[in-house]
Protein backbone atom coordinates (compact mmCIF):
# COMPACT_ATOMS: atom_id res chain seq x y z
CA UNK A 1 0.00 0.00 0.00
CA UNK A 2 0.93 3.75 -0.22
CA UNK A 3 2.13 5.66 2.42
CA UNK A 4 0.19 7.83 4.16
CA UNK A 5 2.13 10.82 4.65
CA UNK A 6 1.25 14.16 2.54
CA UNK A 7 3.58 15.07 0.06
CA UNK A 8 3.69 18.70 -1.42
CA UNK A 9 2.14 19.39 -4.55
CA UNK A 10 5.48 20.05 -6.34
CA UNK A 11 7.68 17.92 -4.62
CA UNK A 12 11.43 17.15 -5.53
CA UNK A 13 10.23 14.03 -7.10
CA UNK A 14 7.07 14.77 -8.70
CA UNK A 15 9.54 17.99 -10.55
CA UNK A 16 11.66 15.21 -11.74
CA UNK A 17 8.53 13.32 -13.08
CA UNK A 18 7.69 16.66 -15.12
CA UNK A 19 11.59 17.14 -15.62
CA UNK A 20 13.24 13.93 -16.70
CA UNK A 21 11.22 13.05 -20.09
CA UNK A 22 13.18 16.91 -21.70
CA UNK A 23 16.58 15.21 -21.00
CA UNK A 24 17.52 11.85 -19.90
CA UNK A 25 14.46 10.03 -20.35
CA UNK A 26 13.09 11.27 -23.38
CA UNK A 27 10.61 9.32 -25.44
CA UNK A 28 12.02 9.78 -28.97
CA UNK A 29 15.75 10.58 -28.43
CA UNK A 30 16.52 7.42 -25.18
CA UNK A 31 13.26 5.50 -25.30
CA UNK A 32 12.68 5.80 -29.11
CA UNK A 33 9.44 5.55 -28.82
CA UNK A 34 7.08 7.39 -31.25
CA UNK A 35 9.24 7.70 -33.67
CA UNK A 36 6.81 6.82 -36.57
CA UNK A 37 4.50 9.92 -36.16
CA UNK A 38 7.92 11.79 -35.65
CA UNK A 39 9.09 11.86 -39.12
CA UNK A 40 5.86 11.97 -40.31
CA UNK A 41 4.18 15.05 -38.64
CA UNK A 42 7.17 17.29 -38.70
CA UNK A 43 7.38 18.95 -42.14
CA UNK A 44 6.03 22.11 -41.30
CA UNK A 45 5.93 23.72 -37.33
CA UNK A 46 2.63 24.38 -37.20
CA UNK A 47 0.97 20.49 -37.22
CA UNK A 48 3.97 19.32 -35.57
CA UNK A 49 2.67 21.97 -32.60
CA UNK A 50 -0.93 20.81 -32.89
CA UNK A 51 0.41 17.07 -32.51
CA UNK A 52 2.78 17.85 -29.94
CA UNK A 53 -0.25 18.98 -27.62
CA UNK A 54 -2.69 16.32 -28.83
CA UNK A 55 -0.09 13.84 -27.50
CA UNK A 56 0.49 15.52 -24.60
CA UNK A 57 -3.18 15.77 -23.74
CA UNK A 58 -4.09 12.02 -24.46
CA UNK A 59 -0.60 10.86 -22.81
CA UNK A 60 -1.69 12.76 -19.43
CA UNK A 61 -5.97 12.30 -19.28
CA UNK A 62 -4.76 8.49 -20.06
CA UNK A 63 -1.95 8.35 -17.61
CA UNK A 64 -4.37 9.84 -14.92
CA UNK A 65 -7.41 8.29 -15.94
CA UNK A 66 -5.88 4.86 -15.66
CA UNK A 67 -3.82 5.73 -12.29
CA UNK A 68 -7.36 6.26 -11.00
CA UNK A 69 -9.06 3.55 -11.93
CA UNK A 70 -5.85 1.22 -11.15
CA UNK A 71 -7.10 -0.25 -7.99
CA UNK A 72 -10.52 -1.78 -9.82
CA UNK A 73 -8.93 -2.64 -13.11
CA UNK A 74 -8.61 -6.83 -13.66
CA UNK A 75 -5.21 -6.92 -14.82
CA UNK A 76 -6.53 -9.95 -17.19
CA UNK A 77 -7.93 -7.38 -18.81
CA UNK A 78 -6.09 -4.08 -18.37
CA UNK A 79 -4.88 -3.66 -21.86
CA UNK A 80 -8.08 -3.80 -23.01
CA UNK A 81 -9.22 -1.46 -20.45
CA UNK A 82 -6.55 0.95 -21.43
CA UNK A 83 -7.26 0.68 -25.00
CA UNK A 84 -10.69 1.68 -24.42
CA UNK A 85 -9.96 5.14 -22.83
CA UNK A 86 -6.86 5.85 -25.03
CA UNK A 87 -8.63 5.38 -27.81
CA UNK A 88 -12.16 7.37 -26.44
CA UNK A 89 -9.20 10.30 -25.99
CA UNK A 90 -7.71 9.69 -28.85
CA UNK A 91 -11.20 10.13 -30.71
CA UNK A 92 -12.13 13.10 -28.85
CA UNK A 93 -9.15 15.00 -29.59
CA UNK A 94 -9.49 13.83 -32.95
CA UNK A 95 -12.92 14.96 -33.07
CA UNK A 96 -12.27 18.71 -31.87
CA UNK A 97 -9.47 19.44 -34.24
CA UNK A 98 -12.14 18.11 -36.71
CA UNK A 99 -14.21 20.97 -35.76
CA UNK A 100 -11.79 24.23 -34.76
CA UNK A 101 -8.40 24.04 -36.24
CA UNK A 102 -10.01 22.09 -39.60
CA UNK A 103 -7.08 23.04 -41.85
CA UNK A 104 -4.07 21.56 -39.72
CA UNK A 105 -6.41 18.42 -38.54
CA UNK A 106 -6.60 17.39 -42.30
CA UNK A 107 -2.46 17.64 -42.32
CA UNK A 108 -2.00 15.71 -39.68
CA UNK A 109 -4.80 13.20 -41.15
CA UNK A 110 -4.71 9.38 -39.74
CA UNK A 111 -1.58 10.63 -37.44
CA UNK A 112 -4.05 12.06 -35.09
CA UNK A 113 -6.04 8.75 -34.90
CA UNK A 114 -2.65 6.88 -34.38
CA UNK A 115 -1.88 8.02 -31.13
CA UNK A 116 -3.75 5.24 -30.21
CA UNK A 117 -1.12 2.97 -31.30
CA UNK A 118 1.64 5.64 -29.98
CA UNK A 119 4.45 3.82 -28.08
CA UNK A 120 4.59 6.64 -25.83
CA UNK A 121 0.73 6.23 -24.13
CA UNK A 122 0.85 2.59 -23.72
CA UNK A 123 4.23 2.63 -22.55
CA UNK A 124 3.38 5.68 -19.97
CA UNK A 125 0.24 3.89 -18.18
CA UNK A 126 2.09 0.49 -18.17
CA UNK A 127 5.31 1.36 -16.72
CA UNK A 128 4.23 4.28 -14.36
CA UNK A 129 0.76 4.74 -13.94
CA UNK A 130 -0.78 1.39 -13.17
CA UNK A 131 1.50 2.01 -9.87
CA UNK A 132 1.56 5.48 -8.66
CA UNK A 133 -0.93 8.14 -7.63
CA UNK A 134 -3.07 10.20 -9.84
CA UNK A 135 -1.08 13.22 -9.27
CA UNK A 136 2.23 12.09 -10.13
CA UNK A 137 0.32 10.19 -13.23
CA UNK A 138 -0.76 12.89 -14.19
CA UNK A 139 2.62 14.80 -13.82
CA UNK A 140 4.46 11.93 -15.38
CA UNK A 141 1.85 12.13 -18.72
CA UNK A 142 2.39 15.94 -19.30
CA UNK A 143 6.69 15.15 -18.68
CA UNK A 144 6.49 12.75 -21.94
CA UNK A 145 3.68 14.28 -23.80
CA UNK A 146 6.00 17.80 -23.61
CA UNK A 147 9.59 15.71 -24.12
CA UNK A 148 7.99 14.28 -26.91
CA UNK A 149 7.02 17.45 -28.38
CA UNK A 150 9.96 19.43 -27.64
CA UNK A 151 12.06 16.88 -30.15
CA UNK A 152 8.71 17.08 -32.86
CA UNK A 153 9.39 21.09 -32.71
CA UNK A 154 13.27 20.71 -32.77
CA UNK A 155 12.89 18.60 -35.58
CA UNK A 156 10.03 20.61 -37.37
CA UNK A 157 11.89 23.59 -36.78
CA UNK A 158 14.64 22.63 -38.90
CA UNK A 159 12.66 20.69 -41.60
CA UNK A 160 10.47 24.07 -42.12
CA UNK A 161 13.10 26.47 -42.33
CA UNK A 162 15.34 24.59 -44.95
CA UNK A 163 12.41 22.65 -46.70
CA UNK A 164 10.16 25.53 -47.07
CA UNK A 165 12.42 28.36 -46.36
CA UNK A 166 9.31 29.42 -43.62
CA UNK A 167 8.93 29.42 -39.52
CA UNK A 168 5.22 28.86 -38.65
CA UNK A 169 4.22 29.48 -41.88
CA UNK A 170 6.17 32.54 -42.35
CA UNK A 171 8.31 33.40 -44.71
CA UNK A 172 11.93 34.12 -42.92
CA UNK A 173 14.70 33.51 -46.11
CA UNK A 174 14.25 36.79 -47.49
CA UNK A 175 14.11 36.94 -51.30
CA UNK A 176 17.06 37.95 -51.70
CA UNK A 177 18.64 34.60 -51.03
CA UNK A 178 16.67 33.04 -53.92
CA UNK A 179 17.11 35.52 -56.88
CA UNK A 180 20.86 34.80 -55.65
CA UNK A 181 20.93 31.14 -56.26
CA UNK A 182 19.52 29.54 -53.22
CA UNK A 183 16.94 26.94 -53.01
CA UNK A 184 14.83 24.96 -50.53
CA UNK A 185 16.03 21.22 -50.26
CA UNK A 186 13.01 19.58 -50.99
CA UNK A 187 15.03 16.26 -49.19
CA UNK A 188 14.12 18.25 -46.29
CA UNK A 189 10.26 17.76 -46.13
CA UNK A 190 10.42 14.00 -47.13
CA UNK A 191 10.37 11.67 -44.28
CA UNK A 192 13.74 10.22 -44.62
CA UNK A 193 15.12 13.88 -43.54
CA UNK A 194 13.18 13.94 -40.20
CA UNK A 195 14.92 10.23 -39.57
CA UNK A 196 18.63 11.88 -40.47
CA UNK A 197 17.47 15.05 -38.13
CA UNK A 198 15.95 12.75 -35.24
CA UNK A 199 19.94 10.59 -35.63
CA UNK A 200 21.40 14.13 -35.22
CA UNK A 201 19.35 15.00 -32.41
CA UNK A 202 20.26 11.54 -30.30
CA UNK A 203 23.89 11.78 -31.58
CA UNK A 204 24.11 15.19 -30.07
CA UNK A 205 22.47 14.38 -26.84
CA UNK A 206 24.50 11.59 -26.29
CA UNK A 207 27.66 12.89 -27.13
CA UNK A 208 26.53 15.40 -24.20
CA UNK A 209 25.35 12.36 -21.52
CA UNK A 210 28.04 9.48 -21.46
CA UNK A 211 25.86 7.33 -19.40
CA UNK A 212 23.45 7.21 -22.33
CA UNK A 213 26.13 4.77 -24.68
CA UNK A 214 25.38 1.41 -24.15
CA UNK B 1 -10.01 -11.34 -6.37
CA UNK B 2 -11.73 -10.28 -9.26
CA UNK B 3 -14.58 -13.00 -10.34
CA UNK B 4 -15.45 -13.60 -14.11
CA UNK B 5 -19.10 -11.64 -13.19
CA UNK B 6 -16.95 -8.78 -11.66
CA UNK B 7 -14.76 -8.52 -15.46
CA UNK B 8 -18.05 -8.81 -17.64
CA UNK B 9 -19.36 -5.77 -15.24
CA UNK B 10 -16.78 -3.50 -15.15
CA UNK B 11 -16.17 -4.14 -18.99
CA UNK B 12 -19.78 -3.63 -19.80
CA UNK B 13 -20.10 -0.36 -17.50
CA UNK B 14 -16.97 0.62 -18.90
CA UNK B 15 -17.52 0.93 -22.88
CA UNK B 16 -21.16 2.16 -22.32
CA UNK B 17 -19.90 4.81 -20.68
CA UNK B 18 -17.22 5.53 -23.54
CA UNK B 19 -19.84 5.57 -26.09
CA UNK B 20 -22.07 7.86 -24.08
CA UNK B 21 -19.37 10.51 -24.11
CA UNK B 22 -18.23 10.01 -28.01
CA UNK B 23 -21.69 10.02 -28.88
CA UNK B 24 -22.05 13.26 -27.05
CA UNK B 25 -19.39 14.42 -28.74
CA UNK B 26 -20.27 13.38 -32.20
CA UNK B 27 -23.22 15.02 -32.01
CA UNK B 28 -22.46 18.34 -30.53
CA UNK B 29 -19.43 18.69 -32.79
CA UNK B 30 -20.93 18.14 -36.28
CA UNK B 31 -22.13 21.70 -37.17
CA UNK B 32 -18.63 23.03 -37.00
CA UNK B 33 -17.38 20.54 -38.59
CA UNK B 34 -19.91 20.72 -40.91
CA UNK B 35 -19.76 23.57 -41.43
CA UNK B 36 -15.72 23.44 -42.22
CA UNK B 37 -16.50 21.04 -44.92
CA UNK B 38 -18.89 23.11 -46.24
CA UNK B 39 -16.17 26.49 -46.07
CA UNK B 40 -13.20 23.84 -47.36
CA UNK B 41 -15.56 23.01 -50.43
CA UNK B 42 -16.11 27.31 -51.29
CA UNK B 43 -12.68 27.48 -51.63
CA UNK B 44 -11.86 25.29 -53.77
CA UNK B 45 -15.08 26.24 -56.38
CA UNK B 46 -13.34 30.05 -55.45
CA UNK B 47 -9.44 28.72 -56.17
CA UNK B 48 -10.52 27.11 -59.65
CA UNK B 49 -11.54 30.40 -60.60
CA UNK B 50 -8.45 31.42 -59.59
CA UNK B 51 -9.51 33.89 -56.35
CA UNK B 52 -7.76 32.95 -53.34
CA UNK B 53 -9.59 32.88 -50.05
CA UNK B 54 -8.68 32.11 -46.77
CA UNK B 55 -11.15 30.33 -44.02
CA UNK B 56 -11.97 33.52 -42.87
CA UNK B 57 -13.17 35.24 -46.06
CA UNK B 58 -14.04 32.50 -48.36
CA UNK B 59 -18.03 32.15 -47.21
CA UNK B 60 -18.03 36.58 -48.27
CA UNK B 61 -16.22 35.82 -51.73
CA UNK B 62 -18.21 33.12 -52.07
CA UNK B 63 -21.18 34.85 -51.99
CA UNK B 64 -20.14 37.41 -53.58
CA UNK B 65 -18.67 35.56 -57.04
CA UNK B 66 -20.64 32.42 -56.86
CA UNK B 67 -23.82 34.11 -58.45
CA UNK B 68 -25.67 30.88 -59.20
CA UNK B 69 -25.93 27.00 -58.30
CA UNK B 70 -28.14 25.25 -60.90
CA UNK B 71 -29.06 21.75 -60.87
CA UNK B 72 -29.09 19.65 -64.69
CA UNK B 73 -30.56 16.82 -65.02
CA UNK B 74 -29.31 14.64 -68.57
CA UNK B 75 -30.96 15.97 -71.12
CA UNK B 76 -29.14 19.81 -69.62
CA UNK B 77 -32.78 21.31 -68.36
CA UNK B 78 -32.30 23.29 -65.46
CA UNK B 79 -34.58 21.91 -62.77
CA UNK B 80 -34.95 20.83 -58.78
CA UNK B 81 -32.40 18.93 -57.13
CA UNK B 82 -33.28 15.25 -57.04
CA UNK B 83 -30.46 12.35 -57.47
CA UNK B 84 -30.58 12.60 -61.15
CA UNK B 85 -29.22 16.03 -61.24
CA UNK B 86 -25.62 16.76 -61.04
CA UNK B 87 -24.70 21.01 -59.73
CA UNK B 88 -23.06 23.62 -61.86
CA UNK B 89 -21.40 26.55 -59.79
CA UNK B 90 -21.95 29.74 -62.13
CA UNK B 91 -19.33 32.19 -61.20
CA UNK B 92 -19.62 36.33 -62.03
CA UNK B 93 -16.38 37.78 -62.26
CA UNK B 94 -15.73 41.61 -63.86
CA UNK B 95 -18.74 40.55 -65.87
CA UNK B 96 -18.48 37.88 -67.39
CA UNK B 97 -19.57 34.29 -66.75
CA UNK B 98 -17.71 30.99 -65.39
CA UNK B 99 -19.05 27.72 -65.00
CA UNK B 100 -17.62 25.59 -62.49
CA UNK B 101 -18.40 21.68 -62.78
CA UNK B 102 -17.85 19.34 -59.78
CA UNK B 103 -15.91 15.96 -60.88
CA UNK B 104 -15.66 12.57 -59.21
CA UNK B 105 -13.71 9.79 -59.79
CA UNK B 106 -11.60 7.00 -58.72
CA UNK B 107 -7.74 6.59 -58.86
CA UNK B 108 -5.43 4.31 -57.59
CA UNK B 109 -5.99 3.74 -54.21
CA UNK B 110 -9.22 5.44 -53.43
CA UNK B 111 -11.79 8.43 -54.48
CA UNK B 112 -10.48 11.37 -56.39
CA UNK B 113 -12.41 14.72 -56.95
CA UNK B 114 -12.04 18.39 -58.19
CA UNK B 115 -13.30 21.23 -60.36
CA UNK B 116 -13.42 22.11 -63.80
CA UNK B 117 -14.02 26.10 -64.24
CA UNK B 118 -15.19 26.46 -68.23
CA UNK B 119 -15.17 30.14 -69.45
CA UNK B 120 -18.50 31.83 -71.16
CA UNK B 121 -17.74 29.86 -74.55
CA UNK B 122 -18.31 26.58 -72.12
CA UNK B 123 -15.43 25.47 -74.59
CA UNK B 124 -12.36 26.50 -73.03
CA UNK B 125 -10.60 25.87 -69.35
CA UNK B 126 -9.55 28.54 -67.27
CA UNK B 127 -9.28 26.39 -64.15
CA UNK B 128 -9.44 23.06 -62.61
CA UNK B 129 -8.91 21.84 -58.74
CA UNK B 130 -7.99 18.29 -58.28
CA UNK B 131 -8.07 16.38 -54.65
CA UNK B 132 -7.85 13.09 -53.67
CA UNK B 133 -8.44 10.49 -50.82
CA UNK B 134 -4.88 8.24 -50.52
CA UNK B 135 -2.70 8.91 -53.90
CA UNK B 136 0.45 8.11 -53.20
CA UNK B 137 2.48 11.10 -52.24
CA UNK B 138 5.05 12.17 -55.12
CA UNK B 139 3.37 10.02 -57.55
CA UNK B 140 -0.50 10.00 -57.83
CA UNK B 141 -0.62 12.66 -55.15
CA UNK B 142 0.95 14.96 -57.63
CA UNK B 143 -2.57 16.06 -59.10
CA UNK B 144 -2.93 18.46 -56.14
CA UNK B 145 -0.06 20.47 -57.24
CA UNK B 146 -0.03 23.64 -59.26
CA UNK B 147 2.18 22.70 -62.00
CA UNK B 148 -0.05 19.72 -62.85
CA UNK B 149 -3.02 21.36 -62.81
CA UNK B 150 -1.69 24.44 -64.75
CA UNK B 151 -1.77 22.78 -67.74
CA UNK B 152 -5.20 22.30 -68.31
CA UNK B 153 -5.39 26.43 -68.39
CA UNK B 154 -6.73 27.22 -72.16
CA UNK B 155 -7.09 23.45 -73.35
CA UNK B 156 -10.36 22.64 -74.36
CA UNK B 157 -13.28 20.18 -74.29
CA UNK B 158 -15.10 20.63 -77.76
CA UNK B 159 -13.56 19.90 -81.30
CA UNK B 160 -16.20 22.07 -83.18
CA UNK B 161 -19.45 20.69 -81.85
CA UNK B 162 -17.71 17.16 -80.84
CA UNK B 163 -17.38 16.68 -77.35
CA UNK B 164 -13.92 15.64 -76.59
CA UNK B 165 -12.95 16.10 -73.01
CA UNK B 166 -8.89 16.01 -71.66
CA UNK B 167 -6.92 12.92 -71.76
CA UNK B 168 -4.21 13.15 -69.44
CA UNK B 169 -1.38 10.86 -71.33
CA UNK B 170 2.21 10.92 -71.69
CA UNK B 171 4.24 12.90 -74.13
CA UNK B 172 0.69 14.50 -75.73
CA UNK B 173 0.34 17.52 -73.31
CA UNK B 174 2.42 19.90 -75.47
CA UNK B 175 0.61 20.78 -78.68
CA UNK B 176 -2.54 19.06 -78.61
CA UNK B 177 -5.23 20.84 -77.29
CA UNK B 178 -7.26 18.41 -75.89
CA UNK B 179 -4.65 16.65 -73.47
CA UNK B 180 -2.06 17.04 -70.73
CA UNK B 181 0.91 15.27 -69.84
CA UNK B 182 0.08 12.22 -67.89
CA UNK B 183 2.15 12.36 -64.05
CA UNK B 184 5.49 9.37 -64.45
CA UNK B 185 4.77 6.78 -61.89
CA UNK B 186 1.38 7.82 -61.66
CA UNK B 187 0.05 6.02 -64.81
CA UNK B 188 -3.40 5.04 -62.87
CA UNK B 189 -3.95 8.19 -61.24
CA UNK B 190 -3.94 9.99 -64.50
CA UNK B 191 -5.78 7.49 -66.49
CA UNK B 192 -8.54 7.75 -63.41
CA UNK B 193 -8.23 12.01 -64.24
CA UNK B 194 -9.04 11.18 -68.10
CA UNK B 195 -11.57 8.90 -67.09
CA UNK B 196 -13.48 11.04 -64.41
CA UNK B 197 -13.08 14.17 -66.78
CA UNK B 198 -14.48 12.26 -69.75
CA UNK B 199 -17.71 10.67 -67.55
CA UNK B 200 -18.71 13.59 -65.70
CA UNK B 201 -18.07 16.57 -68.25
CA UNK B 202 -19.90 14.54 -71.16
CA UNK B 203 -22.72 14.56 -68.67
CA UNK B 204 -22.97 18.36 -69.07
CA UNK B 205 -23.03 18.03 -72.66
CA UNK B 206 -26.64 18.59 -73.65
CA UNK B 207 -26.52 21.72 -71.23
CA UNK B 208 -23.56 23.43 -73.20
CA UNK B 209 -25.06 22.55 -76.11
CA UNK B 210 -28.60 24.28 -75.42
CA UNK B 211 -26.58 26.94 -74.05
CA UNK B 212 -24.46 27.39 -77.10
CA UNK B 213 -27.85 27.81 -79.04
CA UNK B 214 -28.90 30.62 -76.78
Amino acid sequence: MEKQNKEPIFSTKNIRLLKNPFNKENPITVQVLGICSALAVTAKMQPAFVMAISVTVVVAMSNLICSMLRNTIPPRIRIIVQLVIVSLLVILVDQLLKAFVYEISKQLSVFVSLIVTNCIVMGRIEAFALNNKSFPSFLDGIGNGLGYGMILMVVSFIRELFGSGSLWGYKVIPQWFYEHGYANNSLMIMPPMALIVVGLIVWFHRSRNKDLCE
Amino acid sequence: MFTNKYIFVYSTILVVVAAAILATAAVGLKPYQEANVKIEKMQQLLSCVGITSTPKNAEELYNQYFTEELNIDKTGNVCTINNATKPVYICTKDGKKTYVIPVNGKGLWGAIWGNVALSDDLTTIVGVTFDHKSETPGLGAEITTPSFQKQFDGKTIFEGKNFTSVKVDKRMGKDNPHAVDAISGGTITSKGVSAMLYDCLSFYVPYFNKLKAK
